[in-house]
């Protein structure tokens, strides 16, 4: 940004945020702002509301109360189909039935960018060609989903969020299936989107990635309780054990803040 | 794109089928005709085996044809909207609903007509019901939609049931044929077809958004589709399409549930595709269906409803062996 240019307004935007799941308050008074190039985790105990904070931040579900703009505007204000050209969710479970090739998994992702009577262009499918290799599985562009590994599903249908191109992106425990290598290469690759001036949000459970690659971070206790700001100002070994119910210990191994159950 | 024979080829391939299915179901029966008489007749010559093509077989052909259609768009539709293989038009209770209201009017003597009415009615109706039922909370999972569905079936089967033990010697074998789905009552067809070209242009815009709808509610959502509305939709022109083909032929087994399926072994599950490929090869397998139905044990006609499932049971068993190993 050049200098005396107004910064823009956050991609994503949240102000006394309340959510209510259940017959009960899952947080009071939630206040973010998340920048491009930031990522953001979500953590907190089962049950405690992750997947309703995303869902809620993705316009998918009503708030309680308060306010969450994205790109500046409401969702109310924007059709479902202009916001999904500018945020993709990632579900925490990849629902499958009917058989059909990787590739065209992967073209759903394209939907909001092609009209209602137009089909995929060249284009869309060079789009979608290019998110399989960008999570290694481009091999795999024929095979039928349904016969792919979880792991291997999991990395299609985050390439089918790429293909989206959104500039936010909601990921509902991304590294769900994925073995170590993967877990750090998908970690890394949304890294690299932010870098290239996208928004992250992520709900995970593995507290050592989330210091290693979150800028800030949201810990809800479970108990309507919540915690936002920082990544190592919320990561602190008292309040992630009264939030998850279990004491930790902090460390350092080669500069990077690493926790340990006790 | 994987090789799968291209929609060029997969819909006027299957059209010509459906053309040339019509042609031999014009042309068999007690009275043989040849091409020549077939062309006669269409050209409008009064001779008898003219009028016998163009009074009785067109209409019970075309019946079929737009029946057997509608159904497997239906099928196609069900599918999608319970997010499940093994649905099929009757899943839901349209047919249930039907059945009681034509046996209802056939039980107590009314006439073809007012039983057709009747069915249309009694398909409507367990529409509203299980719409109603359904949506009582304002949810709308599949599986409340679909639990609702079967319910309201079974209910509709017990009324029947009820209805046959009650009813007179001389109207059961028309209820039991009216039952198993027979196209040899089809007066006026031509509607049908009307109503499957209609329902078939008017899902091609919607169809790519029941390509996103079939991965999911959530993901849909996301992906900007309006997915209450378009589950709504869905919802009452599978129903519409299967009363009216109920009301038409009777309640037809297998084609509703297997040729989508077979449809989409071939062509995959693209909707834009799968959709108005599903109403050109269910019309034309239910014509041939029909038509052997009157051929097989000719002089005595089955319904062709029986044909459907006797073909239709072990090609199901098949798919599904395949499908789950």
């Amino acid at each position: 940004m050049t200098p005396g240019e107004a910064k823009p307004a956050p991609l994503l935007e949240a102000e006394a945020l309340a959510l209510f799941a259940g017959g009960r308050w899952l947080c009071a008074d939630l206040a973010l702002r998340l920048h491009a190039g930031e990522c953001l985790a979500v953590l907190g105990p089962n049950g405690s509301g992750k997947t309703t904070l995303l869902h809620t931040l993705a316009g998918l579900r009503d708030p309680g109360a308060g306010l969450i703009r994205l790109q500046g505007r409401g969702y109310r204000e924007r059709s479902p189909r202009a916001t999904a050209r500018l945020r993709a969710l990632l579900p925490q479970i990849q629902p499958e039935q009917f058989s059909c090739s990787v590739i065209e998994s992967v073209l759903v992702g394209r939907h909001p960018h092609v009209g209602r009577w137009a089909w995929e262009s060249r284009a869309d499918i060079e789009i979608a060609q290019a998110a399989l290799a960008r999570v290694g599985i481009d091999h795999l562009a024929h095979r039928d989903v349904l016969s792919l590994s979880g792991g291997e599903r999991q990395r299609a249908a985050i390439a089918a969020l790429l293909a989206q191109q959104p500039a936010l992106y909601l990921l509902d425990e991304p590294l769900n299936h994925l073995d170590l290598r993967f877990q750090i290469q998908t970690l890394e690759l949304f890294r690299a989107l932010a870098r290239d001036g996208a928004g992250v949000v992520m709900v995970l459970h593995d507290i050592n990635l989330t210091a290693r690659f979150a800028d800030q971070a949201i810990l809800l206790d479970g108990h309507g309780g919540v915690l936002a700001g920082l990544a190592r100002e919320v990561l602190q070994p008292g309040r992630l054990a009264d939030a998850f119910g279990h004491p930790l210990i902090r460390a350092e191994v080669d500069g990077h803040a690493v926790f340990v159950p006790r | 794109m994987p090789a799968r024979p291209p929609v060029v080829v997969v819909l006027p391939v299957l059209l010509v089928a459906g053309l040339t299915a019509l042609a031999w179901a014009l042309v068999s029966g007690e009275a043989r005709a040849d091409w020549s008489s077939l062309l006669a007749a269409l050209g409008g010559s009064a001779s008898f085996d003219a009028t016998v093509i163009r009074e009785l077989r067109l209409p019970r052909a075309v019946a079929a044809y737009a029946g057997g259609g509608l159904l497997a768009v239906a099928g196609a539709l069900m599918q999608v909207l319970l997010r499940n293989p093994l649905a099929d038009p009757y899943v839901l209770g349209v047919s249930g609903g039907a059945a009681v209201g034509a046996l209802g009017a056939l039980s107590i003597g009314l006439s073809t007509v007012a039983a057709d009415a009747s069915a249309f009615a009694g398909a409507l109706a367990a529409m509203l019901l299980v719409f109603g039922l359904a949506r009582g909370d304002g949810s709308w999972t599949q599986t409340r939609l679909l639990l609702t569905g079967v319910i309201v079936a079974a209910g509709c089967g017990a009324v029947v049931t009820l209805m046959l033990s009650m009813a007179h010697d001389a109207r059961v074998h028309s209820m039991l044929f009216w039952l198993m789905g027979d196209a040899s009552a089809a007066g006026r067809p031509w509607p049908a077809l009307g109503l499957l070209a209609f329902a078939v242009l008017a899902c091609l815009p919607l169809a790519r958004d029941l390509n996103v709808l079939a991965r999911g509610d959530l993901g849909a959502r996301a992906l900007g589709v309006a997915v209450d509305r378009l589950r709504v939709a869905i919802y009452v022109l599978a129903s519409l399409l299967t009363a009216t083909a109920v009301t038409m032929i009777g309640t037809v087994g297998f084609v509703g549930l297997i040729v989508p399926h077979l449809v989409r072994l071939a062509i995959g599950n693209d909707q834009r595709v799968l959709l108005p490929a599903s109403a050109l090869a269910g019309g034309a397998l239910l014509v041939l269906a029909d038509t052997a139905a009157r051929l097989v044990l000719s002089p005595l006609q089955l319904p062709v409803g029986v044909l459907t499932a006797l073909i239709g049971v072990p090609v199901f068993l098949f798919l599904l062996a395949r499908h789950y190993r």
